[in-house]
């Protein structure tokens, strides 16, 4: 039988991923976005295992403006995205340091 | 009936030609210019001299109104009014008087100098400021234009203010002022304080209930409050009267123009003290410690200011000295509370004074601005009526019989001898020496300057004097007499000179002529026992040919002479053999010096001080730029915080949120 305790460790687990990824990854923006929304989907998967298992509905609605919000972001991070390329000719996470004091 | 129109008109029209010839003095030219000043104090002559004759002769009562309220907080009232009495009308005449004079005067003495509206402009304002100080009926006014006098003088000695020595002595002028007038403010608050209000009638009326009453400046040492208020307001009169200490701006005053030597520095403002003591006669009166410091300071002034202007040789310094030592008479008389005596000497010197200063602006003026009297000699025969007119003026001074100065001079004497405040005894010697002084540097200064041979040189290639000299001593044309505009004021002046001590001594000293203007009390009152030996001015002036004062005054007169006249080089003998007393009094009793090492000295010491120490450093290199330095320090650190990686600034959110979290759990919830 699958447990809350189940789900909500694999939110955990996505979350944890996410951040490692943005960490971790010193190279690629684009995967700093996947990370980004790989965050969100973490958080979507403990809204709607909480959802399910109190029997509140609340949680899901939240869930689908969330995935929509996501959607609007991850379009505008791609766009921001190709200017940035157009701009520097790279899309490297480590040459992104113009606000350095 | 004095009406409040008469009164306006009278302090308005100089304020009125002083606007005028200031404002449009471009546009109105310089005859303009004279015409509208003169024809304002010209006004203010006449129906000054209006309100006096209806005072005296026409019966009318004295006039004390308020007529505009400038501002009322709780019970104290800030008015402008007038009190118009005999004291003040007296005043006003005299003033308007030799304003008038000096008016005239000036268009000739100025007639070549750029600032010629300027100077109109000026003395048009200072005779409004001076008649507001004297028709004042409250302390506040008195302040004002016991200041607008004082802001006037500065402007005027620093008149000619490219020259650096004039705008010194105009600052030094308005610097010794500010202390007396610092004592002058403290007098008028603690009149205020124990009276109750700035209006005179009313102070006045309190001020019996100051008997007795003590106020504790240091503690544990209880002061009586009338002593307080009056020796506060002394100082003022000490600033604005040249009283020792506070003197030493007087003979720097020369450096401005003569006519407002004679005008200001002789005449009128520097008497504005001596009116102000005799104005508050009630409060001086409750005081025995107050006149006694009022009489020995006075005294002090006329025997040992005189001394010094034995060894000047510039004519107009030696006339200034000759104010001080006079000063000091006509406090020494107030002192002994003979205010009466004190103001008649006012008056007569009113006259002689800028008599004798117009006498020397018109010798300078013959000379090419020449002041110095080793130049000069043997004038009298060049210039007959500034050398009549001087003649009359150094007789006066010197208390002559039966010219003014004798009869205010003698009654001061007398009234000095005959008080029992403390001090008295040698206030008396001083006084009576001072006229010995007195003789002897008037006619130092005759004999200098209009007798024995001449002592410059008329050449015609030398350069015009008014460039300044290329040496001293030589003119390009000589001497002659100057035109009407100066002649005809010293005659004017000539006549009260020589008369108005005769006709105005019975009343004014004896006759009760200021009746409640000045209140005395009968314990000190000498004048009343005087009355009792007075016969009459003309039996008064030939007993006096068997006093000490007159025959101090002829050996004064005849050594001179004699030195001067007849044997030239025993001055400088004289001189050489009293070396340091003479080197003492030649140095002024050194205390310009004094002043400049403590006090000059002191405070640029002090300026230095704190411009290094307490500006440059406290202030802008701790406050200001230490903490400008101080931010930065700092933020050259922080900066460092600032890598600009995104992957950064995550971490730390994350940290941030982590730290959160764990405090929201460890933390136990109270």
């Amino acid at each position: 039988m699958i447990s809350l305790a189940h789900f909500i460790v694999l939110g955990a687990v996505l979350f944890c991923i996410a951040v490692a990824g943005i960490f971790i990854n010193r190279k690629n923006v684009i995967v700093l976005l996947m990370a980004i929304e790989l965050m969100l989907l973490a958080v979507n998967t403990n809204f709607i295992a909480f959802s399910r298992f109190f029997g509140d509905v609340s949680g899901q609605v939240f869930v689908f403006f969330i995935l929509t919000v996501a959607a609007a972001e991850s379009a505008i991070g791609l766009a921001i995205l190709t200017l940035l390329f157009r701009n520097r000719r790279t899309i490297n996470v480590a040459e992104f340091d113009d606000l350095r004091g | 009936m004095i009406s409040t129109a008469t009164l306006l008109a009278i302090v308005l029209a100089p304020l009125a030609g002083a606007i005028l010839a200031g404002l449009l003095g471009r546009k109105i030219g310089r005859t303009g210019a004279h015409s509208v000043t003169i024809l304002g104090v010209g006004i203010a002559c006449i129906l000054s001299i209006r309100v006096l004759y209806q005072l005296v002769w026409g019966g009318a009562p004295a006039y004390n109104q308020d007529i505009y309220t400038w501002f009322q907080i709780g019970g104290i009232g800030a008015n402008v009014g007038f009190l118009v009495d005999r004291l003040s009308a007296m005043m006003m005449v005299v003033v308007t008087f030799v304003s008038l004079m000096v008016h005239v005067y000036t268009v000739g003495y100025m007639a070549d100098d750029d600032g010629y509206q300027r100077f109109f402009s000026y003395i048009a304002l200072f005779t409004f400021f001076m008649l507001m100080l004297v028709m004042s009926n409250n302390f506040l006014q008195l302040f004002f234009g016991w200041e607008g006098v004082g802001l006037v003088s500065y402007l005027l000695i620093g008149f000619w203010f490219k020259k650096p020595s004039a705008s010194y002595a105009g600052m030094k002028a308005f610097i010794v002022n500010r202390v007396g007038d610092l004592g002058f403010v403290l007098g008028i608050a603690a009149a205020l304080h124990f009276l109750g209000s700035l209006d005179y009638s009313t102070a006045f009326a309190h001020a019996p209930s100051l008997t007795g009453q003590t106020v504790e400046v240091i503690g544990g040492h209880p002061w009586s409050a009338a002593t307080l208020i009056c020796i506060l307001l002394f100082i003022g009169a000490m600033g604005k009267s040249a009283q020792v200490p506070l003197h030493v701006w007087l003979p720097d005053s020369m450096e401005g123009p003569t006519p407002i030597s004679a005008l200001i520095h002789a005449a009128t403002m520097v008497t504005a003290g001596v009116f102000m003591v005799a104005r508050m006669s009630p409060l001086f009166e409750l005081s025995g410690t107050a006149l006694s410091v009022v009489m020995v300071t006075g005294a002090t002034g006329a025997f040992f200011l005189g001394l010094i202007g034995i060894t000047q040789f510039d004519i107009k310094r030696v006339i200034a000295y000759s104010t001080l030592s006079q000063l000091g008479y006509m406090m020494a008389a107030l002192g002994a509370s003979a205010y009466a005596a004190g103001i008649f000497h006012l008056m007569t010197h009113a006259f002689f004074k800028a008599l004798l200063f117009l006498g020397a602006g018109s010798v300078i003026m013959a000379m090419h601005h020449e002041q110095d009297m080793r130049h000069m000699g043997g004038l009298r025969r060049y210039m007959p009526i500034t050398y009549a007119t001087m003649w009359i003026g150094s007789l006066a001074l010197c208390g002559i019989p039966p010219f003014a100065g004798f009869y205010s001079k003698d009654a001061i004497i007398e009234a000095v001898g005959a008080s029992h405040v403390w001090g008295a005894g040698y206030a008396y010697w001083c006084v009576l020496l001072g006229v010995f002084v007195t003789a002897t540097y008037t006619f130092r200064m005759m004999h200098l300057t209009f007798h024995g041979a001449p002592r410059f040189r008329v050449d015609p290639h030398a350069g015009h004097g008014h460039d300044g000299h290329a040496e001293p001593g030589v003119l390009a044309h000589a001497p002659h007499e100057t035109p009407w505009v100066v002649t005809v004021p010293l005659v004017l002046l000539a006549i009260p000179s020589l008369a108005i001590g005769y006709f105005a001594a019975r009343p004014l000293l004896y006759g009760g002529f200021f009746g409640s203007a000045i209140s005395v009390l009968p314990a000190h009152d000498v004048l009343a026992g005087m009355a009792a030996e007075f016969h009459g001015p003309l039996a008064l002036a030939v007993h006096s040919l068997a006093t000490t004062p007159f025959w101090l005054a002829i050996a004064g007169i005849a050594l001179t002479s004699y030195i001067y006249l007849l044997k030239p080089t025993l001055a400088g003998t004289i001189s050489k053999a009293l070396g340091p007393l003479y080197r003492i009094v030649d140095h002024k009793f050194y205390f310009d010096e004094l002043y400049t090492a403590l006090f000059a000295r002191g405070s640029v010491a002090l300026g230095k001080a704190l411009w290094k120490g307490a500006d440059a450093g406290a202030i802008d290199g701790l406050v200001v730029n230490g903490s400008a330095s101080l931010v930065g320090r700092i933020a050259r650190r922080a900066r460092t915080l600032q890598s600009g990686y995104l992957y950064h600034y995550a971490f730390a959110m994350i940290v941030g949120l982590i730290l959160l979290l764990a405090g929201f759990v460890l933390v136990p919830h109270a």
